[in-house]
């Protein structure tokens, strides 16, 4: 079967610094796959390397069975791959519902359009509050994000992920910011998207990781160390060495 | 829930409509001073093309005289060398115009601010050398004049006291300020506050941010020019400054006075910036330059959030602007 | 033609350190705080006037008021940047342009109302004046100063910011201000010092180039354009990209109204924005 995205020997330098060393790797379609590794490991760059913001140094990227290394970031997305930030990078002047049904529009295809008014598009709002409501933000829809909270803003930006109907959706650190008691709803409706949808999330909370992931690849200093269930990877005693390593190293 | 209040309302306003309808009564009420009036509306259209670019999509432009000049040479030029019709040569203009901003968009719109307004200034300054050069087609710095604009429509000549020339410019900026309108609330509009507010998020979600940006840009142009020949035909003469640093530089203060991202806010700010001009240099010419570089310093200073957050909350408050939480 | 080149280049090169004396002060400020300060040519401006104040007023001898022009300049930088400049630093570029626009105006008024709208008259010393013979080729003394000058200056500065603490500190600060903050380096201080140095040489720059430039109250606008050019092209916060950048210019301009002068400044202005799309992050940056 295709993998829903795939790369090889794909790797990233910043001149000497080598961020991203020949990862060849795998997301089966309908994954729900989690990317972990100790700080500096390099997955925000594997993941910027995934979306196009990033060119590699070497290597090449498929999105099913299309080789998609030079593809714009754009183009990817009018393929079906969407991101979050591991900053919150949203549309501090816009409000809630203004910026899902922004993400509506691109998808649709009409955010181009001159010729209709924005309030007139019933059923893409109707969507966009569907989306809203499902992160439980309809009291925030009307505010502007910069006014809200930062636990908000994630969820808005999970909010505007999901208005592209992604394929492959690749979440760099969900949760972060989140109170705890709330983490576990948003990755309940991460869980909750159909399996035509493909999941790659970075996340530090091992709680998180080892609830919702089905599959776990470990990153550390830019390779592959181990990839498998969350029963092999928490038995792996490299991992926990990677882990104790770095937290030996912040005291 | 209601839906219509977090979105842009495309409905006219009470305020807009009675906005527009004061500047028909002008005619009426100010009959000795339409000249000055019909200034205001095309530097104001003026301000409201550079809004579209600046206010909305988010890009600091030094050089929008360039398409405004070149707007006002090209109905100047046609209307010197036989083609008066006022009417075609608005359109004319406005399509030499576009098409400028077209070609430079390319060059205009890449790497980050501060590139971007040198680059504007520079292509500006290198049409006012141009056409300083170019001394046969336009008049170089004596500037253009002997300009034949026919009646308009046939039946209305351009008279000395500027009747028709108010009426001409009312109606012309009236539509093409609907046409802004239009693009403001339409989705194409909401995607040039999503470029301005973060352009990495729209790239994130597939956006074109380049190509939506030459469009905006191209568009505005057009408005710039059309204001442009609007200022010729009703003048009847082409001075070097339309394309000068001068008139960038005054634009943008005057958008920032009446404040960005409304587009009334170009009106506002044309009509303060020029009635205050004419009654305080009449006084002295250097105190008038002196205090109006105070009054920005201070402006910017002294507004929270800097210009624009300020008067976002003033014509909210106005009722001009969408309301936010 | 081409047996005037050396001439023109010469003139080129001249006119290029004085545009790299003021420049370089705009340079250091846009690399290390990323603020465009599109009134640092009213700086200059202010050096050139108190040069003439000092020499025609006061009498003082050509050397003195070139010294009073630069620390007048520097005091006004320093003032300027600590009462107003300072609280600007995080703002949106628009912000920042209209300010130093305002401020422009400001300046260009003052000077009309105190010293009026004409250009004003220098009297260099003798040993200035003149002409002497180098490989082969007449070139004027004041020029020659000139470039001595500044190049002794561009040297001086060089040595500053790579040997001293100071100029580690400088470093420092243009590469990552937060970091350079966070290992101990007052970073409010070296932009206080920065700028207020920066601002003297323009002064200074203003005032020598009073004979090659010319000086009247719309200097600040007249030569914004070149002086933001030269940063630009040459990329904010070097040295050498800024002289190279600078000597590019002022040669291509000075060549371009010899040859071609019914072109006028269209050869510098076409350069720039070809510069700018080839070069879109500053020559230097390129090269490396």
């Amino acid at each position: 079967m295709t993998a829903a995205l795939r790369t090889q020997g794909l790797s990233r330098s910043f001149g000497a610094l080598k961020a991203v060393r020949e990862v060849s790797f795998t997301l089966e379609p309908g994954a729900r796959h989690a990317l972990i590794g100790p700080n500096g490991a390099g997955k925000t760059t594997f993941v910027n390397l995934l979306t196009g913001a990033l060119p590699p140094s070497s290597g090449a990227v498929y999105l099913g069975a299309d080789e998609i290394t030079g593809l714009a970031q754009h183009e990817r997305v009018k393929r079906g791959m969407t991101r979050t930030f591991q900053i919150t990078t949203l549309f501090p002047g816009l409000t809630v519902l203004e910026s899902v049904v922004l993400a509506i529009f691109e998808r649709k295809g009409i955010a181009a359009s001159l010729q209709t008014r924005v309030a007139n598009r019933t059923a893409e709002i109707h969507e966009a509050i569907h989306i809203i409501r499902e992160l439980r933000l309809e009291r925030d829809a009307g505010s502007v994000t910069r006014s809200l909270p930062y636990g908000k803003q994630r969820l808005v930006e999970i909010a505007v992920a999901l208005a592209t109907r992604p394929r492959i959706l690749l979440l760099d650190e969900p949760a972060a910011g989140i109170p705890a008691a709330e983490s576990g709803e948003v990755f309940g409706v991460i869980a909750a998207l159909p399996r035509e949808v493909s999941v790659l999330f970075i996340e530090h909370d091992m709680d998180l990781v080892f609830r919702f992931a089905e599959r776990i690849t470990v990153l550390a200093q830019g390779s592959i160390l181990a990839e498998g269930t969350p029963q092999e990877i928490g038995a792996d005693p490299r991992v926990r060495e990677v882990y104790l390593g770095d937290e030996a190293a912040r005291g | 829930m209601s839906v219509a209040f977090s979105l842009p309302d495309a409905r006219w306003r009470a305020a807009e409509i009675a906005f527009w309808i004061a500047t028909g009564l002008v005619f009426f009420v100010f009959p000795s001073h339409l000249v000055l009036a019909s200034q205001v509306l095309i530097t104001g259209l003026f301000a409201v093309s550079l809004d579209l670019v600046l206010g909305y999509a988010g890009i600091v432009s030094l050089g929008h005289a360039a398409m405004f000049g070149t707007g006002a040479y090209v109905a100047g030029i046609l209307a010197r060398n036989g083609w008066g019709e006022p009417l075609s040569g608005l359109f004319a203009a406005g399509l030499a115009a576009a098409a400028v901003a077209f070609v430079t968009s390319f060059l205009a719109l890449r790497g980050e601010d501060l590139t971007r307004l040198m680059v504007t200034l520079g292509i500006s300054l290198l049409l006012y050398e141009a056409a300083n050069q170019a001394g046969v087609w336009t008049g170089g710095v004596d500037g253009l004049s002997d300009m034949q604009v026919r009646d308009l429509f046939g039946l209305f000549p351009f008279d000395i006291r500027g009747r028709t020339a108010y009426l001409y410019t009312l109606a012309v900026v009236f539509l093409v300020f609907c046409a802004a309108r239009r693009v403001v609330h339409s989705p194409f509009g909401l995607s040039l506050r999503g470029i301005r507010e973060s352009p990495r998020r729209m790239a994130a979600i597939g956006s074109p941010v380049q190509r939506r940006l030459v469009v905006v840009y191209t568009l505005a142009g057009a408005m710039a020019g059309i204001a442009g020949a609007l200022l010729a035909q009703t003048t009847q003469f082409v001075g070097l400054e339309v394309l000068g640093f001068s008139r960038s530089a005054d634009l943008l203060i005057m958008l920032v006075l009446g404040g960005a991202g409304w587009l009334y806010g170009g009106l506002v700010g044309a009509a303060l910036f020029l009635v205050a001009q004419s009654l305080l240099s009449r006084l002295n010419p250097v105190y008038w330059e002196f205090w109006l570089g105070l009054l920005i310093v201070l402006v910017v200073l002294l507004a929270r959030g800097g210009i624009n957050g300020a008067l976002t909350r003033v014509s909210a408050r106005l009722g001009l602007a969408r309301r936010q939480a | 033609m081409l047996s005037a080149l050396p001439g023109v280049l010469f003139d080129g090169v001249a006119y290029g350190s004085l545009l790299f004396l003021i420049s370089i002060g705009l340079s250091v400020t846009l690399g290390l705080m990323n603020f465009i300060n599109l009134a640092h040519g009213a700086f200059a401006m202010v050096g050139g006037y108190a040069c003439v104040v000092a020499t025609l007023r006061y009498g003082l001898p050509f050397g003195v008021a070139l010294v009073v022009a630069f620390a007048v300049a520097a005091i006004a930088g320093g003032v300027l940047e600590r009462v107003l400049y300072r609280r600007l630093y995080g703002r949106s570029p628009l912000d920042q342009v209209l300010f130093t626009i305002g401020l422009t105006f400001m300046s260009i008024a003052a000077a009309t109302w105190v010293f009026g709208s004409g250009q004003q008259p220098v009297r260099l010393p003798d040993t200035l004046l003149g002409q002497t013979r180098i490989l082969g080729v007449d070139v004027g003394i004041y020029r020659l100063f000139l470039i001595a000058i500044v190049f002794a200056l561009a040297s001086g500065l060089a040595l500053l910011v790579t040997r001293t603490r100071f100029g580690a500190r400088i470093r420092a600060s243009v590469d990552d201000a937060r970091t350079a903050a966070g290992l101990g380096i007052d970073v409010e201080r070296v932009f206080s010092v920065t700028f207020t140095l920066g601002s003297g040489l323009a002064g200074l720059g203003g005032a020598l180039g009073i004979d090659v430039l010319g000086l009247d109250p719309t200097f600040p606008l007249k030569y914004m354009v070149y002086f933001l050019l030269v940063v630009v092209v040459g990329g904010a916060g070097t040295i050498v990209g800024t002289l190279c950048a600078a000597m590019v210019l002022g040669i291509f301009d000075v060549a371009g109204k010899y040859y071609v002068p019914w072109a006028g400044a269209f050869v510098i202005y076409a350069l720039m924005v070809a510069l700018l799309l080839l070069f879109p992050r500053g020559l230097l940056r390129r090269i490396r």
